[in-house]
């Protein structure tokens, strides 16, 4: 059934019980995004360290499918306490996985949880609300790194 | 489900074989529901035809050419124009053939905000449109209020989702110019009082204009007795192809706005340093135009004068009401403006605890199309307090038998997301 393969267990469980969900006070940058295709929103902070080398956290507020909510939530989970070095393998494995129409299996020891989202890559319409939540965390980051 | 049952004013199955869409299969090899005729319509084969058939037989160059073929060619082109201008009323030189009634808008739009046009706004000139605007109709003239300094006002929905026109006589005042509004709601189905507005917008001398994307499709619309200065459509919401939106206008107010798109075709004289310009509708229509698209959607307007649109309509009416009811007994589905006195196929709805993309991503893949999302009417679904809603809307193609699909798929989209 194609319709499991998109909604896998993992992301439905993430969608009910997304972690790390609500915009904490400690942060450094914020970015705002919004998909104009649906009207997903989301708004998230990046909280470095005094050095600017580690994520110590990522913070968000947003409203959008399961799909978008459930890959916020595994976004917060893989980049938390890593360093923007990682987070960046981490995005790209991400991102690649996603442009990739389903056909590039990811390392799990990278994006974790993230690996579930390649049935979403098979359909089109959805890669932006799965990317919706990654790229606020690369502009925000990106931005408090400055 | 127990429901009125309704003597079918139309052969939809014999409809139906005139659309070889209906025949693809889904994915799953699922037969295709198609449930979202308001973004647009499916073609049957006489318009699939009409426009191989001007490719095959007459295409050249029209309004060009001294030619055989380019004779045959503008002939299609002009009977096109009268057939299409006849069928919503209007007479031929009224009709202003664009590229789709975004472009129709944007021309009504430019003629408020050039330089040289007797019809610049200035600043305290008023534009009305309301809340229930698709962007076509809003983003032009908010473009038009920066561009002049005219205040862009909106009439307000009601929560039963009609235009509230309590405060009508002070929105529509003497320093309103333009008037422009949806015939019928994209999103709720809402179909508005033209004639009261109207009315009023006449009695201070506004310009009025119809988006009647959504209408023209589905009911007889008649421009001589609107009592309106343009309506915009365009031919892929009514059986047409798609790239050939249409503008209807009076004569009066052709001819007093600028032309829009300028090059070929449009002019009278050309020197190096200044043109003149031929008159309405051809000022309008610079460069090529897509001849066999309005030859097909000359076909379209046959196929549906044939059928009848009173007959679309009761037909399109039955299903609505067959949708609403076996809505209303669905736990946990809410639709939006249920009970219209007033009302188009569009029906909007949510489903608590999904998110519309998930509504959608479910019934797709039982074969199921429909819209999700904002619609193009960003402004509606905030003062719906949602960020997007899940749409079904039928044509002359669809049978009560797809609703009870829908409606059981429906069912599934609860049961897999564990919405009680």
């Amino acid at each position: 059934m194609q319709l499991q393969s998109l909604y896998q267990e993992v992301i439905l469980d993430h969608y009910r019980n997304q972690r790390g969900k609500g915009l904490r006070g400690d942060y450094q940058a914020e970015s705002h995004q919004v998909n104009p295709t649906c009207g997903d929103e989301i708004t998230l902070r990046a909280h470095l360290a005094e050095d600017k080398k580690t994520i110590l956290d990522i913070s968000y507020e947003s409203t959008g499918c399961s799909i978008s909510q459930a890959s916020a939530s595994v976004l917060f989970e893989q980049v938390k306490g890593v360093s923007i070095a990682e987070f960046e393998k981490i995005f790209n494995e991400y991102h690649a996985m996603m442009q990739s129409q389903g056909k590039l299996e990811a390392n799990e020891d990278l994006i974790g949880d993230g690996v579930a989202f390649i049935g979403v890559a098979q359909y089109p319409a959805r890669v932006k609300c799965a990317l919706l939540a990654w790229m606020a965390a690369k502009d925000a980051i990106g931005k408090a790194a400055l | 489900m127990t429901l009125i049952s309704h003597k079918i004013a139309l052969d939809v199955m014999s409809i139906r074989r005139d659309f070889p869409i209906l025949e693809v299969k889904m994915r799953n090899n699922k037969d295709l529901v198609y449930l979202d005729s308001a973004a647009t319509s499916q073609k049957p084969n006489s318009v699939l035809q009409a426009e191989a058939r001007f490719y095959e037989q007459v295409n050249s160059g029209v309004h060009r050419g001294a030619h055989y073929l380019a004779e045959l060619a503008t002939d299609q082109y002009e009977t096109a124009r009268a057939k299409v201008a006849n069928f919503v009323g209007a007479k031929p030189e009224q009709l202003v053939i664009t590229k789709n009634a975004t472009e129709s808008l944007n021309l009504l739009a430019y003629a408020f905000a050039t330089q040289n046009s007797s019809l610049l706004l200035k600043p305290g000139d008023e534009i009305l449109v309301t809340e229930m605007e698709h962007h076509a109709n809003l983003v032009p003239w908010q473009q038009v209020a920066e561009k002049t300094g005219a205040k862009l006002r909106w009439i307000p929905i009601t929560p039963a989702g009609e235009l509230d026109l309590s405060n009508i006589s002070e929105l529509i005042n003497k320093k309103t110019k333009v008037i422009s509004f949806t015939h019928m709601s994209n999103v709720l189905g809402t179909i508005t009082p033209v004639a009261q507005i109207a009315s009023l917008a006449k009695s201070v001398g506004a310009k009025v204009f119809l988006d009647a994307c959504q209408s023209v499709p589905h009911m007889s619309v008649d421009f001589a007795t609107l009592n309106v200065d343009a309506i915009v459509f365009s031919a892929h919401k009514m059986l047409g192809p798609l790239g050939v939106g249409m503008l209807v206008a009076t004569e009066e107010l052709l001819d007093e706005m600028p032309p829009f798109l300028t090059g070929g075709s449009m002019i009278e004289m050309v020197s190096m340093d200044k043109s003149t310009f031929a008159k309405a509708p051809k000022k309008f229509e610079a460069g090529t135009p897509n001849a066999a698209g309005i030859v097909a959607t000359a076909a379209a307007v046959d196929y549906l004068n044939k059928i009848g649109m009173n007959n679309i309509q009761a037909h399109e009416e039955h299903l609505t009401e067959y949708l609403l009811a076996g809505l209303a007994q669905m736990p946990g589905v809410q639709v939006f403006a249920p009970n219209l006195i007033e009302r188009g196929s569009p029906v909007s709805f949510a489903v608590a605890g999904v998110h519309p993309h998930d509504v959608g991503q479910v019934l797709d893949d039982d074969g199921i199309a429909i819209r999700v999302g904002h619609h193009c009417a960003w402004p509606l679904m905030k003062k719906l307090n949602v960020t997007a809603t899940s749409r079904v809307s039928t044509y002359l193609y669809n049978e009560q038998s797809e609703i009870d699909a829908f409606l059981t798929s429906l069912e599934r989209v609860r049961s897999f997301f564990g919405v009680k």
